[in-house]
């Protein structure tokens, strides 16, 4: 009886956004009368941060401070219609959507400093702390809150904005399955360090080496939690979960989490990322979605490396101890492959 | 069945109110007393999110029955804050974006607080044993384990 | 040792300004001071006086027929206010998707007739406590017909399995119309597989799986002022559920006030929008507050799952490794209603074959009803499964072909320019910088090749940038599986047709802003954008229309298929594959160390 390293390989890429699009989002922006921003949307935050990603695409688009722009959401009396979140879609759509309402807003912004400043709006520009200067004019300038005030109260001019972004509907064909599925894609490869006991059939993930393209990182920190949160539940995936252990049929389903298995905080291995940033032509500064496709190339690479380990083709998930346990049986004991250099 | 009037001390201050026979202390918390902070996440006692402190030890407050709870001293996450300060944990927390739905947060919070009380200088290995009851589905635990080890230094660091 | 994340800004720097001032930053979360605070208000931290309680009375068994409800017991109950029947929801029957006319209506709030799954909600009681609703439920009697159930895939598609879902008796989601499966046709895989040196076959099974949010699934509804009802809600998607409630419960949208966007975690799971429109009913029927809410034994077997995926490879390989043809057979099982299965069969398909340019592909994928709790999304959807097969698979070539696996991904994979097997040109692509970037983290080495490719060359050239002729078929026509059953890989049936080579529609892009102050300005969008739509297409060598050409003599009449494609789609004429995109702009952002190989350079940043 044996403890036997293995090591396995995954690559994937990922759809951003909703199949076949026809997923419309929508957002409003307007200034308050000191020049702080609201974002009105519809849209849901689980925890991915739909609520922190759209504040900085707005705070970058309007050229202000990302502390003056707060975002709310989701509330059907005040935020315009958004799909949902699901599918990748929630930066992709809301971030455009907020992009077009910010721009506008931007417009109307930069049109009343230049009406205070009496120049061309062409020739301001923001410096993202908050105030308005005219190009090549060192001191020739005026604050957002300023701007804002004076177009509320003084021009009669509002900053706000509207925005909407939608991918038409389209549909695939029935004779050969043509269609255009979305607009870009995520990419990750991703290498998994594992040890099967060959006694216990218990596999142990020791490190995960990744690398995912994810457009550009809207926030690194927030990239950070997706892909490490996301890689630990594909390894509950590959390893622990499911509804009905001996689907198809529905006997010994778990009803709690005591039956319902999931690796806990002393399960979790050292995951070493890189991340690649290839912007997306029609994605939110370039931003696609790291948020479901992160778990994908864990689920393949476990049963690749349990293979490489003792020789166990392991095709049907969760790979549970039993079933490791068979497949060595059936085998006749573990057969160690030798590895991926 | 007729309601029963029960007191104990909530985060500092004496709070009463009328509980059936069979009420969880979760329940009456939430709904009774208004505090949300303790969330219900199973019912079972499985995944930590309605965790408080009873006495200063952590319990489960969807398995602990509210009548049993007279003249107990009871802390929620919402003791965490030390007037407008937040309390070091909550600050690591919130600093190492070890919060993502913030569902499971307030019970690995108040997890947590228990641990640094009973042993301030913890080592991975304890983080874990202490947090082991309580389920996260967003993070995989790492960020919340360097969260707690990080406040726990700077703890130290202030009692020094 | 614990996790460390590096930024590989070396890599596409040229393609990206990364001077932006916010994005890009890692600015605490909105939302982290209420989360570390306990401050966040989930659907459930609201206070209502006099909430009620809403809990259903579920069917015990797989497939069942209901010959009466007894509720009488239940009715008398201390506590109990409503017992609400399918009868009391206005308009008791729904598909999720028809929302975007996808699907037909098959499924009811509250089950009437026939359980489907065990499960099923086929009675509610509000109650003025959880447990008095819980009590209630457990007296209340059903007198059940116990039916023949099928919980198989494959058991469910033959001729005599039970009839699961009336809408749909072939127990198969019908396609366009025409289908009992979603086809994916290009090239000749028949072709492929006798010109390859290797055959890889291999079979993948994913079980159901739970989304488990740490927040169950939820809602409370009230009433508010001026005959209006708010729900707080645990949606994934706010007018989503307001338009299912809107149309379970008929009445005007204007009437309902949702509020949501704080949840405890959702994974795919909260989309299925059944919590709101019941909780609605309830208070609109008591005209209190009503709370329904899983427990978390609900939320794990009567809450959707990820569905089951059952899929079936063939590759065939070239003896140099490339994968010259791919067939897939899979088998979503959706459960007992559609829900969002139809859909993620679909995504799988236009997914094939993963991120690998291979010339000949093709596919037969069933969405298939089955006696259990319906599935629907989960983080991945429509993806997961098929990856973990290709993945597999792809592992399995390499071995047959005495590969480096990551040296045959390479080899195999897409780059910018190539034509994907649904028919539109891959860009901005980075497969192959991943599969190297990853190989140097791990210290495996790879071969002079596979260091040297790159998604930017080598795409777009000869045949990786053509539509080959395309061989297509009539098998699966709705109606012929009860009558026999069918063959279910795409080689197993009979030519019917031949699409031309290099027949392909429009990609669709992007709605314009509806109005020029909406646009970003081009210097601000952080990465170069290929040219607008102003280049003039050039003329295509092509037939301007699709050219459907009947199969040599004797093969199926050309009668049999209809002369113009059945849907709306309509295929257009288009311009060979552009070549790799070429930044407008280059930025010169670039830090390869010297000397250091491309992908081996940058910083580690912890």
């Amino acid at each position: 009886m044996a403890i036997h390293k293995g090591r396995g390989f995954a690559a994937i890429n990922y759809p951003i956004g909703m199949n076949l699009g026809g997923d419309p989002s929508q957002a409003l922006v307007h200034a308050t009368p000191d020049g702080k921003f609201k974002v009105t949307l519809s849209a849901i935050d689980l925890g991915q941060g739909m609520k922190s990603v759209t504040r900085q695409i707005a705070a970058e688009t309007l050229g202000v401070p990302v502390a003056d722009v707060y975002v709310d959401t989701a509330d059907s009396d005040t935020g315009p219609h958004d799909m949902g979140s699901f599918a990748s879609r929630g930066t992709h759509r809301m971030g455009n959507a907020v992009i077009r309402a910010a721009a506008e807003a931007r417009k109307a912004m930069m049109e009343a400093a230049a009406e205070e400043l009496e120049v061309n709006p062409a020739d301001l520009e923001t410096d993202g702390a908050g105030n308005i200067n005219v190009k090549g004019a060192p001191g020739r300038a005026i604050t957002v809150a300023a701007t804002a005030e004076a177009a509320q109260f003084k021009q009669g001019r509002t900053l706000a904005g509207r925005g909407i972004f939608l991918i038409p509907p389209s549909k695939a064909d029935p004779d050969t399955g043509e269609q255009t599925p979305v607009t870009c894609f995520a990419h990750a490869a991703l290498i998994v360090d594992l040890e099967v006991d060959d006694e216990t059939g218990e596999v142990t993930v020791t490190e995960v080496n990744s690398a995912y393209e994810v457009g550009r990182a809207l926030n690194p920190r927030l990239v950070q939690q997706q892909l490490i949160g996301g890689a630990w539940m594909g390894l509950s995936h590959a390893l622990w979960e499911t509804t009905e252990p001996y689907y198809p049929a529905r006997d010994h389903g778990a009803e709690d989490f005591n039956h319902y298995l999931m690796p806990g905080p002393g399960d979790v291995a050292p995951h070493h990322v890189s991340v690649l940033e290839r912007p997306a032509e029609d994605g939110p500064y370039g931003g696609k979605g790291p948020g479901e496709m992160c778990a994908n190339p864990l689920l393949p690479a476990v049963a690749n490396a349990i293979f490489d380990a003792v020789g166990v083709e392991c095709d049907t998930l969760p790979i549970t101890p039993e079933r490791v346990l068979r497949g060595l049986r059936a085998n006749g004991g573990a057969r160690p492959q030798g590895g991926m250099r | 069945m007729a309601k029963k009037p029960l007191t104990f001390t909530l985060n500092g201050a004496e709070a009463s109110v009328f509980v059936e026979g069979g009420d969880n202390l979760l329940n009456v918390l939430r709904r009774g007393l208004g505090d949300f902070t303790p969330k219900y996440g199973c019912g079972q006692g499985a995944c930590g999110v309605c965790t408080v402190l009873v006495d200063g030890a952590p319990q489960l407050s969807c398995l602990v029955l509210a009548e049993t709870m007279a003249g107990r001293r009871i802390d929620t996450a919402a003791s965490l804050e030390n007037g407008p300060d937040l309390h070091p944990l909550q600050t690591a927390f919130l600093e190492g974006f070890a919060a993502q739905c913030g569902f499971c947060t307030p019970g690995m919070l108040i997890a947590a607080k228990a641990l640094l009380e009973a042993n301030p200088n913890p080592d991975r290995a304890a983080v874990e044993e202490a947090i082991s009851g309580n389920i996260c589905r967003c993070t995989g635990y790492e960020p919340i384990i360097d969260a707690i080890l990080d406040a726990a230094a700077k703890m130290r660091g202030r009692a020094a | 040792m614990t996790s460390t994340i590096e930024f590989r800004k070396d890599l596409f720097a040229d393609e990206r300004d990364d001077t932006l001032l916010e994005i890009g930053k890692p600015t605490l979360r909105q939302d982290g001071l209420g989360h570390v605070t306990g401050r966040s208000r989930f659907f459930d931290d609201h206070h209502f006086d006099g909430l009620l309680h809403l809990r259903c009375v579920r069917s015990p068994h797989h497939h069942a027929s209901i010959r009466s409800i007894d509720a009488s017991a239940a009715e008398r109950m201390p506590g109990v206010r409503k017992i609400i029947r399918g009868e009391d929801v206005p308009h008791n029957m729904n598909t999720l998707l028809s929302l975007m006319g996808f699907g037909r209506d098959d499924e009811m709030l509250i089950q009437t007739k026939r359980a489907a799954y065990r499960g099923e909600p086929v009675l509610a009681i509000v109650a003025d406590t959880e447990r008095q609703a819980r009590d209630a439920v457990a007296a209340v009697r059903v007198d059940w017909e116990v039916l023949p159930h099928v919980l198989d895939v494959e058991e469910a598609l033959k001729p005599a399995a039970p009839v699961v879902n009336d809408e749909y008796p072939n127990n198969s989601f019908d396609y366009h119309d025409l289908y009992d499966h979603q086809k994916l046709r290009f090239g000749d895989v028949a072709k492929g597989f006798a010109e390859a040196a290797h055959i890889v076959t291999g079979q993948y099974q994913m079980s159901p799986i739970e989304q488990a949010p740490t927040e169950t699934c939820g809602a409370i509804a009230a009433p508010e002022q001026n005959g209006r009802f708010v729900c707080h809600s645990s949606t994934q998607a706010l007018f989503f559920s307001l338009g299912t409630a809107v149309k379970l419960l008929d009445v005007p949208s204007s009437k309902l006030h949702f509020i949501g966007g704080t949840v405890g975690g959702g994974f795919g799971g909260k989309v299925d929008s059944l919590h709101e429109p019941m909780a609605l009913l309830g208070s609109m029927l008591t005209g209190k507050p009503v709370k329904y809410i899983f427990d978390r034994a609900e939320e794990m077997q009567v809450g959707a799952p990820r569905g089951a995926e059952l899929w079936r490879i063939k590759d065939g390989i070239a003896a140099d490794g490339r994968v010259i043809a791919r067939e897939f057979t899979g088998f979503f099982d959706s459960g007992a209603y559609t829900r969002l299965s139809s859909y993620a069969v679909i995504k799988g398909v236009g997914h094939m074959p993963g991120p690998y340019t291979i010339p000949n592909v093709a596919a037969n994928v069933y969405c298939v009803f089955t006696n259990r709790t319906p599935a629907t999304a989960m983080r991945g959807f429509g993806i997961t499964g098929v990856d973990f097969a290709i993945e597999r698979h792809m592992d399995k070539g390499a071995r047959a072909v005495g590969m480096n696996p990551i040296e045959f991904r390479i080899l195999n994979a897409y780059r910018d320019g190539d034509m994907k097997a649904h028919r539109r040109v891959a860009k901005n692509t980075a497969l192959i910088e991943c599969c190297q970037v990853v190989a140097g983290k791990a210290g495996v080495r790879l071969g002079a090749e596979a260091s040297a490719a790159s998604s930017l060359t080598g795409g777009g050239v000869g045949w990786r940038a053509e539509i080959p002729e395309t061989v297509t078929d009539q098998a699966g026509r709705i109606g012929e599986r009860r009558r026999a059953e069918i063959p279910l890989a795409p080689t197993g049936a009979p030519p019917g047709g031949r699409v031309a080579a290099g027949v392909r529609g429009e990609a669709v892009v992007a709605a314009p802003p509806q109005d020029a102050d909406m646009a970003l300005e081009a210097a601000r969008i952080g990465h170069p954008m290929t040219a607008p739509a102003a280049a003039p297409a050039p003329q295509t060598p092509y037939p301007p229309a699709r050219a459907t050409v009947a199969a040599p003599p004797p093969a199926a009449p050309a009668s049999a298929r209809p002369a113009t494609p059945p849907s709306t789609y309509a295929p257009a004429p288009q311009p060979p594959a552009p070549p790799p995109a070429q930044p407008e702009t280059q930025f010169q952002r670039g830090v390869t160390r010297p000397g250091a190989p491309r992908f081996l350079s940058g910083t580690r940043r912890r």
